[in-house]
């Protein structure tokens, strides 16, 4: 993989294209951008018919090796790999080792071991173990075997540190495997940056990761819920000083569009796409507006919906958990949606805004019904593709400061329906 | 094989025929061709023309109880074949309601749906609900499982609600007995089934824009089904359902009670079978699926695939034989 970099903004953000992806080298994945979110090969609740009905999906689709380690013994007996036992044809598979909605318990990790949570419990991965299911699923990309256990909030300068060199321990032990590995030829591997909240072990893991032959790095233990932004960005500017400006850097577990822009500007290139996942889960739908080309009737309309919609704003905590809803999405639960006929969001071109309104999407979730999770899914992925297709946009055009003021102060239109 | 009943008309010179269908397509939105019967059985092959499209028969007709195919899209339904699925008056009556449901341009506007809509009249509920329920001669008494609240589905309510949601086929009330049922309460059920038709038939608002079936009942009693088919035949109604069946009886009684009614129905109407399709299938969901909606939409395309190909399969060897 090579990463092609048309601008560069001093100690910040980056835009370009990551060629040379998958085994062929054939595919590319513009950045700053995500990953499609999946755990197991299948964008949750999307068959393929729906999900192709989505255009400019991203060209990498991620899959959680949390979720696929329970069935390494059907694998090796399919012997052909995860991609076809998906039957999953044109995409780049990068095999992350958490699955970034689903939190692990913690305080079973070892020297040697890091775990994971499968349907009938946890399974134990030495990095032998760990290695054997990369060559049994053969991922286009992976990250290396990590110790990330360091996002609780007291965690000591000592347990950090230990994840640190654990985490770089495992990283060379990988490589060595890699290397002597066949069916891991041609694959890329990301090192994981670690070190908790604490600056120094940041550099350091930083600096030691960028001395091993990796394709790029993976920035963990900085998730949504782990610490304030403000931190957050502070680590990643210092961590990212310390890497090779030619390589990609993903950053694990954050989503929000606020968080994206900020760790956007403290240098991370990819993301992973859970977040409009969560939306989904709790019968929401992104509405947030990205669109920042001039249009004066639009700007009196939205005057009006800033009126309408003060008072009722809703902040994000800092500590924003999984679970609740930020300022970003509308509740189509609530009973103010019963009969308001418009779709989720006007002028977006997904097929749920294309086909349904609101009304029906209500109806859908308050009987529980399966498709609710089907047109939310394919509009929160598609609103979500099209934010970052709006954050390139910005950073090509040099207006990021007019998106971010867009996208920060949006509260989500709470109108009620016109009659 | 029997004789239809005779109704002191010769139905069966051409002229009689062309103007009967005359008739037919003037006052109703339901066209029946004929297009191959089977020189053994009584089965046959049709074009069932109605507003939103033409259905070929057999048909199975997938179930979206709540305005919603379990997981896929419209569009999904459509490239199955699908012309024609159903929709349920009790549960669409209490959410969203017909009043919401009217604004949204009738059920198919809901959900976005091109092709046919069947509705039941809310009434198998009240096999299937029966603790909760009470029937009279007024109609069934429910308490709503959402708010404890009391509710009378009457044939007028119910074909009130069925106008709301603008189906092209809308299934009378009729007072259900589960077929392992016996005794006086069976032809009590019955007779009152031909009253509530002809409240349905007064009541029906739409009698241009949707076609109401009648439902014979009469459970597993061969006099009382006569009975029923006697009766209901004579109404003018575009299509009759065999109803009262597939609840648990004996599969021997089972046909032999279709049989008896097809023998009765009118050779120019459509006959739908109600409650019959269940089609067992081994499909294999991947344990890698077991924790993810889509393995159930996917076995959804399969089954809805799988029956739509039945039919078809059925049709054509109608036409072959």
């Amino acid at each position: 993989m090579k990463l092609e970099l048309s601008r560069v903004v001093q100690g910040g953000c980056r835009l370009g294209v990551l060629k040379g992806l998958g085994r062929s080298g054939q595919h590319s994945l513009e950045v700053p951008g995500c990953l499609l979110y999946t755990r197991c090969g299948t964008v949750p609740h999307l068959t393929q018919d729906t999900l192709h009905t989505l255009t400019n999906l991203p060209s990498v689709t991620q899959l959680t090796l949390s979720t696929i380690a329970e069935h390494q013994e059907v694998l090796e007996d399919f012997k052909d790999g995860f991609r076809k036992f998906a039957g999953l044809h044109d995409t780049v598979l990068y095999c992350s080792l958490h699955d970034p909605v689903t939190p692990c318990p913690a305080g079973h990790i070892t020297n040697k071991t890091v775990s994971v949570w499968g349907s009938g419990g946890r399974i134990e991965l030495t990095v032998a173990k760990f290695m054997a299911l990369q060559r049994t699923v053969r991922p286009d990309w992976y990250q290396s075997m990590a110790d990330g256990e360091t996002w609780q909030s007291n965690t000591s300068r000592k347990r950090v540190r230990k994840s640190v060199d654990r985490t770089l321990a495992h990283l060379d032990e990988c490589l060595l495997v890699h290397h002597k590995t066949q069916e891991l030829q041609g694959v890329a591997v990301f090192g994981v940056v670690e070190g908790g909240d604490i600056l120094e072990e940041r550099v350091r893991s930083a600096k030691e990761t960028a001395k091993r032959p990796v394709a790029g790095f993976c920035l963990d233990g900085l998730q949504t819920g782990s610490m304030d932004q403000a931190l957050r960005i502070q680590l990643i500017a210092a961590v990212t000083k310390e890497l090779p400006e030619g390589k990609p850097r993903l950053l694990q577990g954050v989503g929000r569009p606020d968080e994206v822009l900020a760790c956007v500007e403290a240098g991370v290139d990819l993301f992973e796409s859970f977040f409009p996942f969560q939306v989904t889960e709790r019968g929401c739908a992104l509405c947030f507006n990205f669109d920042i080309t001039p249009d004066p009737e639009r700007a009196v309309l939205e005057a009006d919906e800033e009126r309408d919609t003060a008072g009722e704003t809703h902040e994000n905590g800092e500590l924003n958990l999984d679970d609740q809803m930020t300022s970003f999405e509308i509740n189509l639960k609530d009973k103010r949606y019963q009969d308001d006929f418009r779709p989720l969001v006007e002028g977006c071109g997904c097929y749920c805004c294309r086909n349904h309104q609101r009304a029906y999407l209500h109806h859908l979730l308050v009987t529980n019904e399966l498709l609710a999770g089907v047109l939310l899914m394919l509009h929160n992925t598609a609103h979500y593709l099209a934010f970052f297709g709006a954050l390139r946009e910005a950073l090509a055009q040099d207006t990021l400061d007019l998106l971010k003021k867009k996208v920060l102060k949006e509260k989500c239109g709470q109108t009620k329906s016109k009659e | 094989m029997a004789a239809p009943i005779e109704r002191g008309v010769d139905t069966n010179t051409p002229e009689i025929n062309m103007s009967l269908k005359k008739t037919l397509s003037a006052v109703s939105p339901l066209t029946l061709r004929i297009v191959a019967e089977c020189p053994v059985t009584k089965a046959r092959a049709c074009d069932l023309v109605l507003p939103h499209c033409t259905v070929n028969t057999p048909v199975f007709m997938p179930v979206g109880t709540q305005g919603t195919l379990k997981g896929i899209t419209v569009d999904q339904l459509e490239s199955l074949g699908c012309q024609i699925c159903l929709g349920n008056t009790y549960h669409l009556g209490m959410r969203p309601g017909p009043e919401l449901i009217e604004k949204a341009n009738g059920l198919h506007g809901f959900m976005k749906w091109k092709n046919n809509l069947l509705t039941d009249s809310g009434g198998f509920q009240m096999v299937s609900l029966v603790e909760l329920s009470e029937v009279t001669e007024e109609g069934v008494k429910f308490k709503s499982p959402y708010d404890g609240k009391e509710i009378l589905l009457s044939p007028e309510k119910s074909i009130s609600i069925q106008n709301s949601l603008g189906s092209d086929i809308m299934m009378q009330l009729d007072d259900v007995v589960s077929s392992t049922v016996t005794g006086p309460r069976v032809e009590e059920a019955m007779h009152r089934s031909i009253r509530w038709l002809d409240r349905c038939i007064a009541a029906n608002k739409n009698p241009d824009k949707q076609n109401l079936f009648a439902i014979i009942q009469g459970g597993l009693n061969a006099e009382l089904r006569k009975i029923c088919l006697e009766e209901m035949t004579q109404r003018d109604v575009p299509g009759f359902a065999i109803g009262g069946l597939s609840g648990g009886e004996e599969k021997d009684d089972f046909w032999r009670m279709v049989t008896l009614s097809t023998d009765h129905l009118p050779r120019e109407k459509p006959r739908y079978l109600m409650g019959v399709g269940s089609v067992c299938l081994r499909a294999y969901l991947h344990a890698l699926f077991k924790t993810d909606t889509a393995a159930m939409h996917h076995v959804t395309v399969h089954n809805i695939a799988y029956q739509v190909s039945a039919g078809r399969a059925t049709a054509e060897n109608r036409y072959r034989s």
